[in-house]
């Protein structure tokens, strides 16, 4: 226990009370992705006492240019399962949670108030600021971090009286006007890069030490190496609106107004056409199998690697089981100009109960 | 005068450049975009804060600093 942390116990400024104090921290981050593997991989070398891991997504191949904490067994795994699985391995003194499910306005309150403090490794806006009110909410502070392309953020929010995300950008921009890094791309190294800067600002917290980003944007720019440092003003203003809708707070819709989403079609509308590839993107394992529909199998995790499968003169309807993957689906085959693609909102065990009530018509088909 | 101005994120690619020092003579943030809007049309429909000498500020606040930069926000993770 004390080798493993020595070099952190030697060094003066952190000591054995230092490493007491990450030891006995609760940090909470959110995302396994690009931003969250490093963050994760550091914290839990560090030995942070309890890690919080929430996310809801799987591990596809395109993942695996940035996402170190996985590798090819992880492909189809949950994120937040497959990244505790393998810090685990990295350090089996602490405790890992991992919370495979969407973070959502009904849940960040009570699990915000488990944790001392939040990391934000997510990918889309409508989460961000979900993390940023919550924050706000439950008293904690906010490690921020955020990229574009070959540019990152980087900011401590809400901490000791500080302004919070909405005191810089105060509303989320309109739907689809900044693109994500699945839509754009993204260097490799830059959210190593971000995140790792994440880790420092938590660590920093924890111990007390330095000089946090509180108050400050750090915007870095990984092809001319330039920092910059900006200060952000408080806005009390803001701030007070967020508290005064404390109270409805869980009971608040998504706002889908800022992230690009799949409107999902239900299977009702597909079953009477003719001429439709159905496509089970759920990996091979998975039951039920949807019978009585000529399916074709490609999971998600290896769909770009598998396009030739896809019959680009039909309609395509994606299911899964749940209704989630399908919808991943769907956005990366529009990505990849795939037209005619549809995510269907019922799971693999509601298709198959809404067509053993119906005639089997590929059955009266070939007896005619 | 002329003010040095830093683009950043989406905001250079709407620029098509990264810095560039502006020759202007106005008395408000919000003057100096607005003259910005009109040598970028593109401009009007991207989110993006300012910062004026490294402290970010709203429109209407006087023009004071050689130094402006245009900052938009980032989703990507």
């Amino acid at each position: 226990m004390t080798d493993r942390y020595n070099r952190h116990i030697i060094l003066s400024e952190i000591g054995q009370g230092g490493q007491d104090k990450i030891s006995s921290a609760k940090v909470l981050v959110i995302g396994a992705g690009g931003l969250g593997c490093p963050i994760l991989q550091y914290l839990t070398a560090a030995g942070v006492g309890t890690i919080g891991i929430v996310d809801f997504d799987i591990v596809t191949v395109s993942n695996l240019q940035r996402q170190v904490l996985f590798g090819t067994s992880s492909l189809g795994k949950n994120k937040a399962e497959a990244a505790k699985q393998r810090l685990e391995d990295l350090n089996n003194d602490i405790s890992i949670l991992a919370y495979a499910e969407k973070l959502t306005h009904k849940n960040a309150i009570t699990l915000f108030n488990q944790y001392d403090i939040i990391v934000d490794g997510s990918d889309n806006f409508e989460t961000r600021y979900l993390v940023n009110d919550a924050c706000i909410i439950t008293n904690k502070p906010l490690v921020f971090g955020a990229i574009y392309k070959f540019e990152g953020q980087v900011s401590v929010f809400n901490y000791k009286n500080g302004p919070s995300y909405r005191c810089l950008f105060p509303n989320p921009p309109v739907k689809g006007s900044i693109p994500n890094c699945s839509e754009i791309g993204v260097l490799g190294v830059l959210p190593g890069i971000i995140g790792t800067m994440q880790a420092n600002e938590v660590l920093k917290i924890i111990l007390e030490l330095g000089t946090t980003l509180s108050g400050k944007l750090l915007c870095y720019n990984a092809l001319t190496l330039q920092n910059s440092i900006l200060k952000i003003n408080k806005s009390e203003e803001t701030i007070q609106s967020v508290l005064k809708n404390k109270d409805n707070f869980h009971k608040t819709e998504a706002d889908s107004n800022c992230d690009v989403d799949i409107k999902p079609v239900s299977i009702e509308d597909f079953i009477s056409e003719k001429s439709i590839q159905y496509i089970d993107v759920r990996e091979h394992h998975e039951q039920p199998k949807v019978e009585r529909l000529d399916i074709t199998y490609i999971p998600l995790s290896v769909l770009e690697a598998s396009l030739d499968k896809i019959n680009t003169t039909k309609k395509k309807a994606l299911f899964c089981q749940s209704g989630m993957r399908s919808k991943h689906a769907v956005k990366l085959l529009q990505e990849l100009d795939i037209q005619n693609c549809f995510s269907i909102k019922e799971g693999a065990l509601e298709i198959k109960n809404i067509l053993s009530i119906r005639p089997d018509r590929s059955k009266n088909k070939r007896k005619e | 005068m002329h003010i040095t101005i830093k683009y950043f994120g989406q905001i250079a690619e709407v620029t098509q450049i990264r810095e560039e020092s502006f020759k202007f003579s106005g008395n408000l943030v919000s003057e100096l975009l607005d003259a910005l809007h009109l040598k970028y049309k593109d401009l009007k429909n991207k989110d993006f804060k300012v910062a004026q000498n490294q402290e970010l500020v709203s429109g209407d606040v006087k023009l004071t600093g050689d130094d402006i930069a245009l900052l938009p926000p980032f989703a990507g993770g």
